[in-house]
């Protein structure tokens, strides 16, 4: 049995149904950090906004999802994820997230992965019934520090919906300068030394870049993202600085100990992605590690996003937010950090629910943030989703108590 | 009888005797408390009831009485108004203390990783009291958890049942007479660890004959010492009853090694041991149960068992729990078919017995949480699954997997007061545990810094550092 709490109302002409749609009676989250709009209509034209407004007459016969006074969202970024690039962890086949034993002894910032990217994998509809619209492929495993280049990516179950800039994914943890160079000291030394490579003319004097590598170093430094995976708060110091020198735009993931330096990096302008639950100290880089990192880095200017460190999972990052918002976030922060902020520091559309913006849009049965709630309705560029994924029709396949024939026959 | 052999006798009578009570036993004490009265909360008492504008009153470190009844002049009075009360929170799959933080190799010592028959390894004697996740966990309303081996191997080891309270030795938070549990593993992890160093378990039929294969050996053993035993009561019959005749003839029958692997395999198949089995597939799970018949005993509970929806009515039917996680999938193959409507499919046939377990140090701080999706999904599917039961899911359910139902897990007389008071309806992610009790005794305040453990290697760090 299968309770449909939401209509969509499908009314139908003998002639014509248009590809419009309304969201009628929403709640409407806009994701800037402030405005919630009540009891508005929103219609959506050709995959995108045309108009936020207590009430659109419509003279076309459209589809409706009234909301009922239910909170409506953009749809929420998952992270940092390999959706997309993985099916099974376990099975390395059909992972492909990052590279390894390459045995050339260089760095591989133009390993892209991106040209793994697969839409049909069931990890994308799983996370899409979930509210999510868009994630950041991460590369995440690397033989010498620089994982390669990723971008953003949009779930609407296309072969190219990447948007946005380059990202290139560099290490700076304990555990990578364990395994290349063999301290932070060395790392840095080699990082720095590639930076200056991107910048060389000749090949021959490369050492540590190929001619392709030292390319997609030197584009994404002018124009693109660095994703510095990085907790301790001297190590967030010391990027801050390199940051400044290199006239890069940085981006720091993990952060555990940011707030310890908030205010440089709020100074700075770099942005921190963090996974809020991470209050315990999981090594020597995060002896700072605590719940309200989230609120204490806003509070001071910081730009804050999520990620859950999951993939397959990666709807966790909802509960994160949430976590990070019953820990001091203002709730209004918590919901722009995982609607419109990720796409505005990557490169992406904007993803403001604002008139002429993409329609990737949600109905929550509740509070968006809250683990007692769920995605009733997820609209991708102005269609809405079937609501279905692999998960949901094992569900259906075993939510019956007893069967005549095998459950096998049925396919939901 | 000369008097050096009486001596032998002797001593070899009192290492029988030794042998006879537990070794590394519990040195638990409450702390102090003060007779306490709960006024106005909203409870949820972990047996399916659920009490509005209720009182409670705890005394002597127990449940006086949950509803009216009369209490001590200058007993502490809490106003509980708008907030809840539950039972103390059960984490039945930790891996705290084994696993602690900082998770450095130095630290790693949830797995003996090296043989697929490791029962005779005890949890405990990896836990590690200092490891900031217990005062983390504590923080999340969790009183009571037990920590396992990991599950690299077919037989883990002996796990260890704990009370949530801060201490320098396990043995200081060792659940009073709560019975050993027995890890055991199917699937991927040992026929991937093994397999992979080309020895014994290689593939899931490996498995299965290994386990029998234990079972057998511990079925002997069994027969030995009942041997020994018979043969020592025959003597003793024949010589008369008194105390050197009995310990003559103990002396007289050679009593069979003691075998530490064996002494636990023996402890399940006696039913004082319960088996917690780690187990994704439905298939697997359906195998290991045949298994349990074939060799007397009873698995207690399946954990992890991504698949348990598929055998929903086989698992009540066998009495056996499902401690599942609300929504983790896809990191192997056997935890492919993950649904979020686990648990509440698997609580919901008569005699089901879900349970909520986060084999995580962030999840064992937040069980509410995960207790929380997956109550909203069985409700979204159409289940009908009103606060007062999911909460059996982190408390009474659990208390029964570990086989300490008599003495926590819910809240009702007589019980052991283990209690946690909620800033509102625990069911969300904005709830938090503003006080904790075990046995009575507040151990934890969120408003309270003085009422807020720090283990030691918490102490003293990032001394130049405030928010």
């Amino acid at each position: 049995m299968k309770t449909c709490l939401l209509a969509i109302l499908l009314i139908f002409s003998t002639s014509v149904l248009s590809q419009d749609l309304l969201i009628s009676q929403a709640t409407l989250h806009v994701g800037d950090g402030s405005t919630v709009i009540e009891n508005t209509d929103i219609l959506i034209t050709d995959g995108r906004i045309a108009k936020i407004a207590p009430r659109i007459p419509t003279n076309k016969m459209i589809r409706v999802i009234n909301a009922e006074g239910r909170h409506v969202t953009p749809a929420l970024f998952a992270g940092l994820t390999a959706s997309g690039l993985t099916d099974v962890e376990a099975v390395s086949e059909s992972v492909d997230s990052g590279y390894r034993d390459l045995f050339t002894g260089l760095m591989h910032p133009e390993i892209d992965v991106r040209k793994a990217y697969n839409p049909l994998t069931s990890v994308i509809p799983v996370t899409r019934v979930e509210g999510f619209g868009y994630t950041l492929l991460a590369a995440s495993r690397s033989d010498r520090g620089v994982a390669g280049t990723g971008g953003l990516v949009r779930f609407d179950g296309g072969f190219n919906g990447f948007e946005g800039s380059d990202v290139i994914y560099i290490d700076l943890s304990g555990h990578a300068a364990d395994s290349f160079g063999g301290s932070r000291a060395a790392q840095w030394q080699l990082i720095e030394q590639a930076f200056d490579e991107s910048q060389i003319k000749d090949p021959d004097d490369m050492t540590l870049l190929s001619i392709a590598g030292a390319k997609a170093l030197a584009t994404t430094k002018s124009t693109g993202v660095f994703v510095f995976r990085v907790n301790r708060a001297a190590d967030i110091q010391r990027l801050i600085r390199f940051a400044e020198r290199q006239e890069i735009r940085a981006v720091v993931h993990g952060g555990r100990e940011a707030w310890i330096v908030a205010k440089q990096l709020a100074q700075a302008e770099i942005p921190v992605v963090l996974n809020a639950l991470d209050n315990l100290p999981a090594d020597f880089d995060s002896l700072g590690a605590r719940l309200d990192n989230a609120a204490l880095l806003h509070e001071a200017g910081v730009t804050v996003m999520f990620s859950s460190g999951e993939t397959h999972n990666a709807r966790k990052v909802r509960q994160v937010a949430g976590n990070a918002v019953a820990n001091g976030l203002p709730h209004s922060a918590g919901i722009q950090s995982m609607t419109s902020t990720p796409a505005d520091i990557f490169g992406g559309e904007s993803r403001l629910a604002a008139k002429g913006a993409i329609a990737d849009l949600v109905v929550w049965s509740g509070d968006p943030l809250d683990v007692n709630s769920i995605a009733e309705a997820v609209v991708i560029g102005g269609i809405p989703d079937t609501m279905t994924s692999r998960q949901t029709k094992l569900r259906d396949r075993y939510l019956p108590e007893s069967t005549e024939l095998p459950r096998s026959y049925i396919k939901p | 009888m000369t008097s050096k052999t009486l001596t032998a006798v002797l001593l070899l009578a009192s290492a029988l005797a030794q042998a006879d009570s537990p070794p590394f036993p519990s040195t638990y004490k409450p702390l102090p408390s003060e007779p306490t009265l709960i006024r106005n909360a909203t409870i949820l008492t972990g047996d399916g009831e659920r009490l509005e504008n209720a009182d409670l009153y705890l005394e002597n470190g127990k449940v006086a009485w949950v509803g009216s009844g009369d209490y001590a002049d200058g007993s502490r009075i809490i106003d509980a108004t708008g907030r809840w009360v539950t039972p103390g929170i059960i984490d039945v799959h930790s891996h705290l203390g084994v696993y602690p933080s900082p998770d450095v190799d130095a630290h790693s010592d949830g797995n003996e990783a090296t043989a697929p028959v490791t029962a005779e390894v005890w949890s405990e004697h990896s836990v590690w009291p200092q490891d900031p996740g217990f005062g983390r966990a504590l923080a999340g309303g969790i009183t009571t958890l037990q920590i396992l081996p990991g599950s690299a191997n077919l037989f883990g080891g002996r796990s260890v049942t704990l009370k949530n309270v801060s201490a320098g030795t396990y043995q200081a938070m060792k659940f009073p007479n709560a019975p050993y549990g027995l890890k055991m593993a199917c699937g991927e992890n040992p026929k991937r660890v093994y397999g992979r160093r080309n020895s014994a378990p290689s593939t899931r039929m490996g498995n299965v004959a290994a386990y029998r294969s234990s079972w057998i050996k511990a079925q002997r053993y069994i027969e030995d010492w009942n041997d020994y035993e018979r043969k020592v009561a025959e003597h003793e019959a024949k010589a008369g009853d008194s105390e050197g005749n009995a310990a003559l003839a103990a002396a007289l029958n050679k009593p069979p090694k003691r075998d530490l692997e064996l002494e636990t395999l023996a402890g399940v198949l006696k039913g004082d041991i319960i088996v917690h089995m780690h187990c994704y597939r439905a298939d697997e799970m359906v195998t290991i149960m045949d298994m349990a018949d074939e060799f007397g005993y009873q698995v207690g509970t399946f954990h992890h068992g991504v698949e348990a929806y598929k055998i929903a009515d086989k698992l009540a039917e066998n009495g056996v729990c499902g401690a599942l996680w609300a929504d983790w999938w896809g990191f192997k193959m056997e935890a492919y078919d993950g649904i979020q409507e686990n648990i509440a499919i698997v609580d919901r046939p008569e005699g089901g017995c879900a349970i909520v377990h986060s084999d995580s140090d962030e999840g064992i701080q937040r069980l509410n949480q995960e207790a929380t999706k997956a109550m909203t999904r069985g409700r979204a599917a159409g289940l009908s699954i009103p606060e007062e039961r999911a909460i059996a899911w982190i408390t009474s359910n659990a208390a029964k997997s570990l086989g300490v139902d008599a003495y926590t897990g819910t809240v009702a007389p007589g019980m052991m007061a283990d209690v946690v008071i909620w800033n509102q309806n625990p069911f969300s992610v904005y709830a938090k545990a503003d006080q904790v009790f075990i046995d009575g005794a507040q151990v934890y305040d969120r408003l309270d810094d003085a009422l807020q453990p720090l283990s030691d290697f918490e102490l003293g760090q990032l001394l130049e550092v405030t928010p």
